[in-house]
């Protein structure tokens, strides 16, 4: 049972690949000569398949060559949002990037996301990133004594803020933002995401709480139209859009 | 170095159970919750299709025509005084979380919108029924999202990335008998951002760990579903119940094992062999592809074994959406479908997607009364020890979950065992005190791993894993047979010893995932066996149990729940516990 031998390719089966990854480390315990803190690149080859994920790679490399390589990871198919990491300089989930659509002739370069303090090699601290979500007030604000049965609301108004709903948390957008990277201040897109859920939902109460929030220092203004949010989104939200929504009520008084 | 917390009380996972009951439990008293993840990263956000209830929002339905079909769905071991509580304040359920703020599809009256499920029907099977509440593909999603977003509200304590690896009772559970009394006294965590130990004394302790889907190779669950939380009540002397019973998902996509929700088939979506045919309405001749998990799991695996299965290998079935218009699709089917692109490279509008069963849920796991309360054996509870969700076995789901009874499971026993322990907690004057040498199992556990680091040790934790999971998909999946279980059996007890010889390679103390995953593999390895030995103890067919060499449910003799007890010595036995029985008497189970 201990055998690794590779079966012979059955018909229909895929064919494997050779993979190299260039890894930026960071080792927080000062192990094997080096200090404490210090950061660097390590490559690691293995054998994979074109359908696997970046995340299969990663493991393979823990697995049978490395076990000290730390990263988060869980469902592994692009739900729980545990391991957004820059894989080929974008903001991606490694278990929704597949290595056949990465260029297989060069190195693919996985770092860990950006402008969070790094704890180990992708592992990242998100307690500021989960801050900023604390502060927008996520939650259904109402008044007044809740109905017996369930709140109306038409398909339409459902649908109006639907497209906000499917946030995982992953910080993909918020760590591919210029203005989050240099700006110690700023909430970062997925605040704001998190706020339009609620601000354009029609049962909520507390938009102008949380518009009032938005429209500070740390808020919507930051913004600079980068897209860089749009593009990293694993769940195809609009962020920049949404920012935008955000933008025009504050501007028009109207939601 | 132990740091040392105290609780009224502890909640340890953070999915959907875990937060509905901080929710009742923290506005009670003084509650933390420990989770080994982030809380919105809990495998609960990966359900899909819906919650079940009664709402009669689109047509008439009602609390009991939900209970039968429960009890009918997990063929008649559940236990039915939990599930007419379950169907009962399913209504409520469902709108707690509308009230507190999910998202769900609106009917165009603005209502919560229902959709049909498997096994969910009108009138004791009549006609399938539209039960399920839901938010698109991802109503799963929404509701950890929302119980995350009250937990905020109500600024509920957390304790993310802790692992929590020990309980520590005042007694023996297998040695208190009758007149003894055994109650808890907190936990023990590993803290995996410095790799410290911690203890949280408490006066309740609520489980809410979730499944152990990893004991197989193909599966929807997450990579950390490992059973955690079932092991350490196991190892602390608390029986297990019905863990031979796992859900094989009909539709997981083929060769992964990533889900695809059951609503697909509600929404009109056929299951199909090679020759094209629906083959359903052979086993299920009433309601066809929306018949229970178990049946469908197993209609598909065996049109595979009969040669009808699809693609190079024959060795799976075809889902087919392509008759279904592309925008009914992308409203309320939005999520599976991307994994069909992303993942196969299929285009489901106009390509059926390839499919096979893949391990689930474990309708098993710690048993509880219908207050939460865990037992020690068939009536005695551990005070202050409550279990709720996956992890637990209440029984609702018996020896088959319906699909959309889980989201409910969760919310509905989930607050009750919150409830519970903060009512026992503020009636307990004294946090009980922890015992000097508290922290010592998980301490020796964690430096016994941590020697291995250039040791002699010469097995993988990666390989015992594979091998451990091969073995199970292959002996254990939706047909076993006596000789399929005596070689898992063997093959468990062989890796076991294996895992005693295991060496990790990661010297760290920040984040050292690789001897969190040598942790979680001691409970895989615990807990298979565990699964097998009620598998070769059960010898009938019921719900998700299939014994080819005992093709029929033998009502006479196993209308009762496996209760299994790991002995100090190491040795799993089995005892039996009877089925309640208020109004259901068993009957043959057609579809």
């Amino acid at each position: 049972m201990t055998a690794t031998a590779e079966k012979p390719a059955e018909a229909g089966a895929i064919p494997s690949m050779t993979v190299t990854l260039k890894i930026l480390r960071f080792d927080p315990d000062g192990l094997d000569g080096r200090e404490a803190g210090t950061e660097y690149w390590e490559e690691f080859t293995v054998e994979a398949h074109a359908t696997d994920r970046v995340l299969d790679a990663l493991h393979k490399i823990k697995w049978e060559q490395d076990g000290s390589l730390a990263f988060r990871r869980s469902c592994a198919h692009g739900v729980c949002g545990s391991d957004a990491m820059r894989i080929n300089a974008r903001n991606r989930l490694a278990c929704k990037t597949l290595l056949k659509d990465l260029n297989p002739a060069k190195p693919i370069m996985v770092e860990p996301i950006k402008g969070l303090p790094v704890e180990k090699d992708l592992i990242v601290d998100m307690e500021p990133f989960f801050a900023s979500y604390r502060e927008i007030m996520p939650f259904l604000m109402t008044t007044g004594t809740a109905p017996e049965r369930e709140r109306l609301q038409s398909p339409e108004d459902r649908a109006r803020f639907d497209d906000t709903t499917k946030c995982i948390l992953c910080a993909a957008c918020t760590t591919s933002c210029p203005v989050f990277w240099t700006d110690g201040q700023y909430f970062g897109p997925q605040a704001i995401v998190g706020a339009h859920r609620f601000i354009f939902d029609s049962r909520d109460e507390g938009e102008w709480d949380r518009l009032e929030i938005l429209n500070d220092k740390a808020g919507v203004w930051k913004c600079r139209t980068a897209f860089n949010c749009t593009e990293a989104c694993p769940r195809g939200i609009e962020v920049t859009k949404a920012i935008s929504e955000v933008k025009h009520a504050l501007n028009t008084g109207e939601i | 170095m132990t740091t040392e917390h105290e609780f009224d009380v502890v909640i340890v996972g953070a999915g959907g159970a875990g937060m509905r009951a901080a929710l009742e439990s923290s506005q009670r008293a003084k509650t933390a919750v420990i989770t080994k993840l982030y809380p919105t990263r809990s495998h609960t956000g990966a359900a899909q299709g819906g919650m079940a209830a009664a709402l009669s929002n689109v047509e008439d339905d009602n609390a009991e025509w939900h209970t039968f079909d429960t009890v009918k769905g997990g063929d008649y071991l559940v236990d039915q005084d939990a599930a007419e509580i379950l169907c009962k304040e399913a209504v409520d359920a469902v709108l707690d979380l509308e009230k507190m703020g999910l998202p769900f599809n609106r009917t165009p009256e603005g209502k919560v919108d229902q959709r049909r499920f498997g096994g969910h029907t009108r009138n004791h099977g009549e006609a399938a029924v539209r039960r399920a509440c839901y938010a698109a593909d991802r109503t799963g999603h929404m509701i950890l999202q929302t119980l995350y977003q009250q937990c905020i509200k109500q600024e509920v304590e957390f304790f993310n990335e802790f692992y929590v690896l020990d309980l520590i009772l005042d007694g023996d559970p297998q040695a208190a008998g009758d007149d003894g009394e055994v109650a808890a006294a907190g936990v023990v965590a590993y803290q995996l951002s410095t790799g410290e130990v911690h203890t949280f004394r408490a006066k309740s302790v609520i489980f809410a760990t979730g499944g152990a889907g990893k004991v197989f190779k193909t599966t929807s669950n997450a990579h950390t579903l490992t059973g955690d939380g079932m092991g350490i009540a196991l190892r602390a002397g608390i029986p297990l119940e019905d863990m031979e019973f796992f859900q094989f998902h009909p539709t997981g996509l083929a060769g992964l094992g990533i889900l695809l929700s059951e609503a697909a088939r509600g929404e009109g979506g056929i299951l199909r062999n090679s020759e094209g045919e629906r083959f359903m309405e052979r086993y299920a001749p009433t309601i066809k592809d929306l018949a229970p998990r178990d049946m469908v799991a197993r209609a598909m695996a065996n049109e595979v074994r009969e040669g009808r299965g699809c693609g190079p290998n024959k060795d799976y079935v075809l889902l087919d959406l392509t008759h279904l218009e592309p925008s009914h699709i992308d409203e309320k089917l939005p999520d599976i479908t991307e994994f069909a692109r992303t993942y196969l490279g299929v285009e489901p509008y106009t390509e059926p997607v390839p499919v096979f069963p893949t391990a689930h849920y474990a309708m098993g796991g710690i048993p509880t009364n219908v207050q939460g309360e865990v037992l020690r054996d068939n009536t005695h509870v551990v005070k202050g020890l409550y279990a709720a969700g996956e992890c637990a076995c209440v029984s609702v789901h018996g020896a088959n979950r319906l699909g959309t009874n889980s989201l409910l499971d969760i919310n509905v026993f989930g607050r009750r065992a919150g409830i519970a322990a903060a009512e026992y907690a503020n009636a307990t004057d004294v946090t009980p005190e922890l015992p000097a040498d508290a922290s010592a199992r998980v301490e020796a556990l964690v430096a016994q791993l941590r020697e291995t680091v250039g040791g002699d040790g010469t097995e993988r934790v990666a390989q015992i894993r594979k091998e451990l999971q091969e073995t199970m998909d292959r002996n254990v999946q939706v047909f076993r047979t006596s000789d399929s279980l005596a070689e898992a059996h063997g093959v468990v007890k062989e890796l076991q010893e294996r895992y005693k010889n295991v060496a990790i390679h990661d010297r760290g103390t920040r984040f050292n995932t690789d001897l969190l995953e040598a942790i979680e593999l001691g409970f895989l390895l615990e807990l298979s066996e565990v699964v097998i030995a009620g598998a070769e103890g059960r010898k009938e067919s019921r719900g998700g149990h299939y014994r080819e060499d005992f093709p029929t449910r033998d009502d006479e003799n196993y209308m009762q729940h496996t209760m299994a007890y790991k002995r100090a010595d190491g040795t799993v036995d089995l005892d039996w516990k009877p089925v309640v029985v208020t109004k259901y008497q068993p009957m043959e189970r057609k579809y």
